[in-house]
């Protein structure tokens, strides 16, 4: 844990963000999926975090909110104020390597192709993702949503396991 | 009317076509044909509800009269809805409600695309988010309108009767008004007709796959945007209000 004694710096402050984990995928911040974009303070030591939806109606959105406030007022922030910032719209093209390889671990897919890519008719028809439990791609789709708007559902004719496939977008 | 107010409105119009459209999908909770079509038409209830609320709250910045994001949504009557006339026509059977998502779907995106270069900062961001969305929601539904116009004579009877029956009410997504006029001019929206040019190429192509025949344009009736509604418009609101009417200011 980060020590309360020292005061918050803005380094500090980002560590601290990055250990809110977001709820359906918990090996994976909220600063790893790109959600945080911004933190600032003012002197009278309020802490400013501007955060972006990534979908439009993901409830998750009102846990990261609460998470955050808390977890700074916790850490000796006298005051957070959550902007929300629209532009650039959030994209899964933001997401490390390393934390595609933390989803791989988690059992998630995560997205294969860039989001400027047009999201084409039938295209998962012909697409195969691979698998994250076998790494083979002997793979088809069963459902194009999934249990979060983030998710599609995806079946491994290889090691005959579902596995969830993280949506480009 | 000024600016403020234009975008103000403009913001309900497309706020109400998503909160509309949202609640009649949410009606097939449950009641799908198949799971993953259960799974699909709430996950795009979803995306359209968080739409809905992005543009309220935006809707309810511009304006300094204390109201909320819920008192838009639930305390509003039909005559105060400027939602297109098309979202609020009763689902019908599968084939109906896919029909009225793709001839809505394909609307949506293009006016999204066009948004996305808006002289607004939040309309063009919200766009942007939204357009990602919608093409998802646009692609689930083409993709079975092309699957029914290709499968069985009963699949191909009931999209093509789908089509005839929706048809009259695609032409109030195109109708503008002082509203436009205003936006228009400070380029914050843009011309409806381009984006009705657009959305024929685009159904079009979508039906030729299909195989569907475009009905001649009988009996076209307009007034969403102005507040004027079918009859089903009020049943609906209903159902979804009922919960603040009776207990007012519940929260959660």
């Amino acid at each position: 844990m980060v020590n309360l004694d020292s005061p918050l710096t803005n380094e500090k402050v980002w560590k601290i963000l990055n250990q809110i984990p977001d709820p359906d995928i918990p090996v994976v911040s909220i600063v790893e999926l790109g959600i945080v974009r911004n933190v600032e303070n003012n002197d009278a030591e309020k802490w400013i975090v501007t955060i972006t939806p990534s979908y439009s109606g993901c409830p998750a959105m009102a846990v990261f909110r609460e998470d955050i406030k808390t977890v700074l007022l916790e850490s000796g922030a006298k005051e957070v104020e959550l902007k929300i910032s629209y532009s650039p719209a959030w994209t899964t093209d933001w997401l490390s390597e390393t934390t595609r390889e933390k989803m791989r671990k988690h059992g998630i897919a995560p997205p294969e192709t860039n989001s400027s890519q047009s999201v084409e008719l039938f295209a998962d028809s012909k697409r195969k993702i691979t698998c994250p439990h076998c790494g083979k791609n002997e793979t088809h789709r069963t459902s194009q949503f999934g249990s979060t708007p983030c998710k599609a559902l995806w079946y491994c004719d290889s090691c005959h396991q579902p596995f969830e496939y993280f949506k480009c977008y | 009317m000024n600016t403020k107010e234009a975008l103000y409105n403009f913001c309900l119009r497309l706020a109400d076509n998503n909160i509309v459209l949202g609640q009649r999908l949410a009606e097939w909770c449950s009641r799908g044909p198949i799971l993953e079509e259960d799974l699909a038409m709430t996950n795009i209830s979803l995306d359209l509800f968080g739409e809905a609320e992005s543009l309220y709250e935006y809707a309810v910045s511009l304006m300094d009269n204390n109201s909320t994001a819920d008192h838009l949504a639930f305390l509003r009557s039909e005559r105060e809805y400027f939602n297109n006339l098309l979202v609020e026509q009763p689902n019908g059977d599968f084939a109906q409600t896919m029909m009225k998502q793709v001839l809505f779907s394909a609307f949506a995106k293009h006016l999204y695309e066009a948004l996305c270069n808006s002289h607004d900062e939040t309309l063009k961001g919200l766009s942007a988010k939204a357009l990602k969305e919608t093409k998802y929601h646009l692609r689930h539904s083409s993709e079975w309108i092309i699957r029914f116009g290709n499968g069985t004579e009963e699949s191909i009877r009931r999209t093509q009767f789908a089509l005839n029956k929706l048809w009259r009410f695609t032409d109030d997504m195109f109708v503008m008004n002082d509203v436009d006029e205003e936006l228009i001019s400070m380029g914050i929206s843009f011309n409806l007709d381009d984006i009705h040019a657009k959305w024929k190429f685009t159904i079009s192509e979508i039906f030729a796959e299909a195989n569907l025949q475009i009905p001649d344009a009988n009996n076209v009736i307009t007034g969403g945007s102005k507040g004027f509604h079918t009859e089903h418009l009020g049943h609906l609101l209903c159902e979804m209000q009922y919960l603040q009417r009776v207990h007012p200011g519940a929260t959660w």
